[in-house]
């Protein structure tokens, strides 16, 4: 068996397909059509529920009790999706998401994991060595008397940070709000700038 | 205790001394249509309970640590999954060969 | 057995790597250390039976709290680590 897997990948993945196809398990539509419903989750829907968390104290409320009905409650599907837990940073505290076992991620408000969070680098780096590592690669200084926590993303769960909205946004409404939050302050590797 | 003592597998990254020193690519980089296909297919495996997440997870770290290492994300995924289809029974090893001369 | 939170519990030192092919959730670098529990998330199906397709009881799945300098030498005093562990990792302590 071990030599069809070391087959080289696009001629696996084509293999697999036509099986799969023939057996009616996955249709080439079906493929098309769970791609596009994939491409629809972006770190844009994130910032939707961070910007929303910034203007609603209910809102911010419902999320950092229970991320998946704050997501729906903005229509973002959320069925057969993981738990999802919101990490609120303070002034005393700030998180940072890693999963040093594989790649777990909060897709269903964020989308595909970008391809650092996937990579060994990260991985090793975040949970030992987090303030260098930040400080090294997204210049994100985590002032000293800050607490760090590293969440490491290991089971059920999946995790987003809510960032602290900046300085220099009062009196922005929720899309100027959303349109300064990234990918990357909702896991904690960067922090948003007005 | 000494870290490079313990018998960890070679997917369990945290702390590893040999990654600590190398630098985090954070360059966005677009997933291609492969990508996004080997995606689609574990997850209408997922839908349709013919895989399990945890199956996957298993079938990737049971890809030799050399394989890992070099092979794209959804290179060990892709792998993983034929690995679990042909042990479950899903397609055989024969329908798998047949499927790999005509693609 | 049910942690409350505020427990003081030790993952189990133990390696079943070294037994025979495994699915583990529970990080190396946490085995043998002492964190506290900070809540219960639930219970989950054991994915070290889902990997394999057995059947799979549910457990009790709790957030555990680290200090750094517990763990690793890399420390900033106050830092920390959150991880998700399965009851049947924890030991009271």
């Amino acid at each position: 068996m071990s030599d069809l897997l070391e087959t080289e990948s696009e001629r696996l993945l084509a293999a697999v397909r036509s099986l799969l196809a023939q057996k009616g398990i996955a249709s080439p539509s079906e493929i098309s059509e769970r791609i596009a419903i994939t491409d629809r989750a972006s770190p844009g829907q994130g910032a939707r529920m961070v910007a929303k968390a910034w203007t609603d104290p209910a809102y911010r409320a419902l999320m950092l009790e229970d991320g998946a009905k704050a997501a729906e409650a903005i229509g973002i599907p959320m069925r057969g999706m993981p738990p999802l837990g919101v990490l609120e940073n303070t002034a005393e505290l700030h998180n940072l998401v890693v999963c040093t076992l594989c790649s777990c991620y909060p897709r269903a408000v964020l989308g595909y994991p970008p391809f650092w969070y996937k990579s060994a680098a990260y991985r090793a780096r975040a949970v030992r060595d987090p303030r260098k590592m930040l400080e090294e690669e997204w210049q994100t200084v985590i002032p000293p008397q800050v607490k760090l926590r590293v969440v490491d993303s290991t089971a059920d769960y999946r995790w987003m940070v809510l960032p602290r909205r900046p300085a220099g946004t009062e009196g922005w409404d929720e899309d100027r709000l959303a349109a300064i939050v990234r990918e990357g302050d909702m896991i904690g590797v960067t922090l948003p700038q007005a | 205790m000494d870290n490079d003592e313990l018998p960890r597998a070679h997917h369990d990254l945290g702390g590893v001394p040999k990654f600590l020193c190398e630098p985090v690519d954070v360059e966005p980089h677009a997933l291609t249509d492969f990508d996004k296909e080997v995606d689609a297919i574990r997850q209408i495996l997922g839908a349709k309970r013919v895989m399990s997440v945890d199956e996957l997870r298993r079938g990737i770290e049971s890809i030799p640590e050399a394989d890992y290492h070099r092979l794209s994300y959804y290179r060990r995924w892709i792998r993983s999954i034929t690995d679990n289809l042909l042990r479950k029974g899903v397609i055989t090893e024969a329908e798998l060969r047949a499927a790999l001369g005509g693609a | 057995m049910m942690l409350a939170p505020g427990s003081a519990v030790r993952v189990r030192f133990d390696w079943p790597e070294t037994r025979g092919p495994v699915h583990i959730r529970t990080p190396w670098y946490l085995r043998g250390h002492t964190g506290t529990v900070v809540r219960h998330l639930g219970d989950f199906p054991n994915p070290e039976d889902l990997a394999f397709a057995r059947p799979a009881e549910k457990r009790a799945l709790y957030h555990v709290l680290f200090a750094q300098g517990s763990v690793w030498p890399e420390d900033h005093p106050g830092d920390e680590l959150l991880v998700e562990l399965y009851e049947h990792w924890l030991e009271p302590a």
